[in-house]
């Protein structure tokens, strides 16, 4: 399995999606079309599912995003929810007194079947 | 013959930081984020205040770009770049940032958008938190991925009820304006 690696810019997260099991979510996500940067995504998480790793740790470290990737991000969990034969489990990470970035993670947690861990850390 | 001193002096008295009359792209929202993190860094303010701020200008601005791209219009050039161009506002006064926004749009839409933002505005802090999950898991998405998500998220992260008015331009065209408080912290 192939890892997915995609450099962070002013509008794009980091990704580090990795054959190993672990899925990297970090930094800003602000882009005017997030469907065509989630696609790919989407899509490795498909591939992985073929022959996953018994545990697939997920970190989502965002600092931003905007409604546009909110249904991405959604999507991106309702894939992993399909995954069989791997144990998924999400951190979502937000930083001390951001409690929009703490309510928007229970706001997923609340609709996906996934265990989530709220993490919350000074500076992400 | 404009008076160039006389809109900076009113600018002035109106704290406005920045100000744009113009068809939004993707570059020039890039670099409005870019003037007003820094400024906010400039001024000091909390955390808090610049993530609410940063959130609220996301959404207003890219809901003007998207507007801009789905307005389906017939004109001139000129005409089609004088009903695309929009205008926008930030100020800072008496302990809240104002965000203001301003397009064109189809007369037959305003009922539309007056509902949806009336909806919005009748609910408290927990109905928006419900609603924003419903909307968000109703599997819609519009070919962007908004999915009309930004009004109640503007809402939302501002905390405050979302001001707005229309003006009848002609028979076909209005002129909404939009405007957005949030309280600093």
């Amino acid at each position: 399995m192939d890892n997915l690696t995609i450099e962070g810019s002013a509008k794009t997260p980091t990704i580090e999606f990795k054959g190993e099991g672990t899925l990297l979510i970090k930094g800003r996500s602000i882009p005017e079309n997030s469907i065509e940067f989630y696609k790919p995504l989407i899509d490795w998480i498909g591939n992985y599912g073929g022959s996953p790793q018994s545990n697939t740790e997920v970190n989502i470290q965002l600092e931003y995003f905007n409604t546009s990737s909110s249904k991405c991000i959604l999507d991106v969990f309702k894939k992993l929810e399909t995954l069989n034969g791997t144990n998924v489990a999400i951190n979502w990470y937000y930083e001390e007194d951001d409690e929009d970035m703490l309510e928007a993670g229970e706001d997923y947690q609340a609709i996906i079947d996934i265990p989530f861990k709220m993490i919350e850390v000074e500076e992400l | 013959m404009i008076d160039i001193f006389e809109l900076y002096k009113n600018m002035e008295r109106n704290n406005i930081i920045l100000s744009f009359k113009v068809a939004i792209t993707s570059e020039l929202l890039s670099s409005v984020l870019q003037i007003m993190e820094s400024k906010m860094d400039d001024l000091d303010e909390s955390l808090k205040t610049r993530r609410k701020v940063f959130n609220v200008l996301v959404e207003c601005l890219q809901n003007l770009y998207h507007h801009i791209d789905d307005f389906e219009i017939e004109g001139s050039p000129e005409e089609i770049a004088k009903l695309k161009s929009a205008v926008f506002m930030i100020s800072r006064n008496e302990g809240y940032y104002n965000v203001v926004t301003g397009n064109f749009l189809l007369s037959e839409n305003v009922d539309k958008l007056t509902d949806r933002i009336n909806t919005i505005n009748s609910f408290d802090r927990a109905q928006l938190k419900e609603y924003y999950k419903s909307i968000l898991n109703n599997g819609e998405m519009s070919a962007k991925g908004g999915g009309g998500l930004g009004f109640i998220d503007i809402a939302k992260k501002s905390g405050e009820k979302l001001e707005y008015s229309f003006s009848k331009v002609d028979e076909t065209y209005s002129f909404f304006t939009l405007i957005v408080k949030i309280e600093q912290q």
